[in-house]
């Protein structure tokens, strides 16, 4: 039996946060993610859990890493700027393994931009954004209901990998009422994970060192008898500063190997009418809710378009968007920014298939029949 | 020696003050009864009375969103937004970058110019506070203004660290958990003090003479001004848009909002309310406080009086130490 709510996008996320186990939440005020601090102010203090609005947003970012070392699942939500102001202590973050899900809920960049309007600019911030090397999950959901298994999934994967993730967000979704079936949302339904402990006594704990799934069970602070450090800085396995060259390399490869080496698992796409499409849109969060009619509109008038509908974004669906590329005449990326995510897909596709953009950064969407006509364009041959 | 050279230059009569063009232009989309643009307002009249041209930097918040709607500006003046985090620093590099033009002889050195720095409460005491520290530490000749508003009201009216205790805010709502913000307001202009800067100062429209003297210390100031000003947010605080000035008058009258000002280290009360007025008064007009005249939250009332009461003592003895005759 269907339990059908009306959500706000953006309240979604942090109901879902809450159900997945969230219990800290560091913030500051931003648009068009603010909603989420507040409907976090309201929850989490009914859970007995701490919301903490800090000073600025590289506070906010420190504060979620702190609680997450704490031993609570963290988290916090930002946009545009202030996804910026947060890359350094996310790169802590990774360095250091503490899990936490971090929200960035696009608005229009560069700078201030278009603070209330709808952007998708940060494709590649989400990854890159902090310096030094990095690989890290990033999801991205199509519609509300998405918001919610995005958001556990975000937390789950955070824990089982000691990992910032990062959930992406856009204007649109996170201003979007929609219904969302609650029924898999109840109490009991929802398939949690949570971060291992260590396994061994206290005098052999090396809180660094990994364990086969190159994953450390790091025990939170305060735990007594288990000992341990934490740094930015590159480190062994008792977590204290190294800079011998065969620990280094082996710390960034085991960091980058532990989520790309589960690519596999990590990826989620929604896969729209390609079985036998020509041509083939890659599209994600409310842009591909504009492809997903572009397609229909387009199978209207007698051409064989698809649609992949990526949700993780990174790592990146390699082998599915080569196959695509195998399998179509064209691919069309249409995004709003002035073309990000089509490097990747350009990457994937190896020159089996041409791939065509469509962008736009002017905090307006794309509409289907823009693409719709796109689409058109490609089949007619022109560009 | 400055406060001769202060004392010396007398301001015209309110009838002439209000004459000048006006420099912020109507039109803007400030909410009705918002308390910045009157600020802003009478500061400008100070800058016309004296022949100083005002070049801004905005901080992101309601002033700079809304008296700059594209494709309109409301500022008669040379006026810059940066970011959230860095008008106190972008006002340096123009600062500096004005002084070294004017040394290399490609600006006019006899124009009279002053250099301001406008916030909001979040982007001065919370956001913006590492870059004001710098900018008052580093000396440049300049005014920081923070109008005051005690959240951030341009997001949607979350907590900031110069909401008053027990006020409700979006991020600390009041509810079966809260009572709304549980710490007290942070000391925002002694904080500036601190930096051992020449002139601080405390203002409030509705005293608006005294606002008027201070913006005129701050002009002719050479080197790092901050004034903190009372600015009434209908909106946030939910008062009448037609209470503003009755709002601030009481915050004033009863000591909630004491007027004051660091000179050269010597601090001195520019007004004291002849009779101040409990603070219960100041209180029960704004909706953001309706939840402490429930009678399960008996005492908070009484509790706010006593930090106004702690922090009108300390100003007064800061006043009495920074004074004695030695």
């Amino acid at each position: 039996m269907a339990k059908l709510e009306l959500k706000y996008g953006n309240h979604a996320c942090a109901e879902a946060a809450v159900l997945a186990g969230c219990r800290f939440y560091a913030g500051y005020p931003i648009t068009p993610s603010s909603e989420i601090a507040e409907k976090m102010a309201e929850l989490l203090p009914k859970k007995g859990g701490v919301f903490i609005q800090m000073e600025d947003e590289i506070a906010a970012m420190g504060a979620t890493v702190g609680g997450s070392f704490a031993g609570l699942k963290a988290m916090t939500a930002t946009s545009g700027p202030g996804f910026s102001l947060k890359q350094e202590n996310l790169g802590y973050a990774f360095m250091v393994e503490a899990p936490c899900v971090v929200v960035n809920v696009q608005r229009g960049g560069p700078s201030t931009g278009l603070p209330t309007q709808v952007g998708q600019q940060e494709i590649m911030q989400s990854l890159w954004g902090t310096h030094g090397d990095k690989m890290i999950p990033v999801f991205y959901p199509g519609n509300v209901q998405e918001i919610m298994e995005e958001t556990i999934r975000a937390f789950n994967w955070a824990e089982r990998l000691r990992t910032p993730v990062v959930l992406l967000l856009d204007e649109v979704l996170g201003h979007m009422r929609e219904t969302v079936d609650m029924e898999q949302f109840e109490e009991g339904k929802v398939e949690i994970w949570d971060r291992k402990m260590p396994k061994v006594p206290p005098e052999e704990y090396l809180p660094y060192k990994p364990e086969e799934d190159g994953v450390p069970a790091i025990a939170p602070y305060g735990t007594p008898g288990y000992r341990g450090h934490a740094t930015g800085l590159h480190h062994d396995y008792t977590g204290f500063p190294t800079t011998d060259p065969e620990m280094c390399q082996e710390l960034i490869e085991r960091l980058i190997n532990k989520v790309k080496s589960r690519q596999k698992e990590l990826e989620r796409n929604e896969a729209y009418k390609l079985d036998d499409a020509e041509v083939a849109i890659v599209a994600f969060g409310t842009t591909a809710r504009a492809a997903k009619t572009a397609v229909d509109l387009a199978r209207e008038k007698g051409i064989k378009a698809g649609l992949l509908r990526v949700i993780t974004i990174w790592p990146s669906p390699e082998e599915t968007l080569y196959e695509l590329a195998k399998s179509v005449k064209a691919i069309l990326v249409p995004e709003l920014n002035m073309g990000q995510y089509v490097l990747e897909v350009e990457r994937c596709a190896k020159g089996e298939a041409p791939v065509y953009r469509l962008n736009r950064a002017n905090g307006k969407i794309i509409y289907p029949h823009e693409i719709l006509a796109k689409i058109e364009e490609i089949v007619k041959g022109g560009k | 020696m400055a406060q001769t050279q202060t004392s010396a230059i007398k301001l015209p009569p309110l009838k002439k003050l209000t004459n000048y063009p006006e420099k912020l232009a109507p039109g803007h989309r400030l909410c009705a009864g918002c308390g910045a643009s009157i600020i802003i307002r009478q500061m400008y009249m100070v800058a016309n009375a004296l022949g100083y041209e005002l070049i801004w930097a905005n901080a992101t918040g309601c002033v700079e969103v809304c008296t700059t709607v594209y494709p309109y500006t409301s500022w008669k003046s040379p006026w810059i937004h940066n970011a959230f985090e860095n008008a106190a620093a972008t006002i340096s590099g123009v600062e500096a970058a004005y002084k070294a033009l004017k040394k290399k002889g490609k600006l006019p050195t006899d124009k009279k110019v002053k250099f301001v720095a406008l916030g909001g409460d979040g982007g001065t005491a919370d956001i913006g506070f590492q870059s004001l520290s710098g900018a008052l530490e580093r000396g440049h000749d300049f005014i920081y203004v923070c109008y005051d508003n005690e959240a951030y009201m341009n997001t949607g009216i979350q907590r900031s660290s110069a909401t008053p205790k027990y006020a409700n805010t979006t991020t600390q709502p009041v509810g079966s958990e809260s009572l709304g913000k549980p710490q007290h307001k942070k000391w925002l202009p002694e904080v500036a003090a601190a930096h051992g800067i020449p002139y601080v100062a405390q203002v409030s429209p509705s005293h608006w003479k005294d606002l008027m003297e201070k913006f005129k210390k701050a002009l002719l100031t050479e080197g790092p001004s901050f004034i903190n000003a009372f600015t009434v947010c209908p909106r946030g605080w939910r008062t009448k848009e037609e209470e503003g000035m009755l709002v601030a008058r009481l915050a004033v009258e009863t000591n909630y909002w004491p007027l004051f000002e660091v000179e050269n280290g010597k601090w001195r009360i520019t007004y004291r309310p002849r009779n101040p007025k409990p603070l219960e008064e100041y209180l029960k007009i704004q909706g953001r406080f309706k939840h402490l005249f429930k009678p399960e939250n008996k005492g908070k009332i009484e509790e706010l009086q006593q930090e106004v009461n702690r922090h009108w003592d300390w100003l007064n003895k800061m006043e009495e130490l920074t004074n004695r005759e030695e």
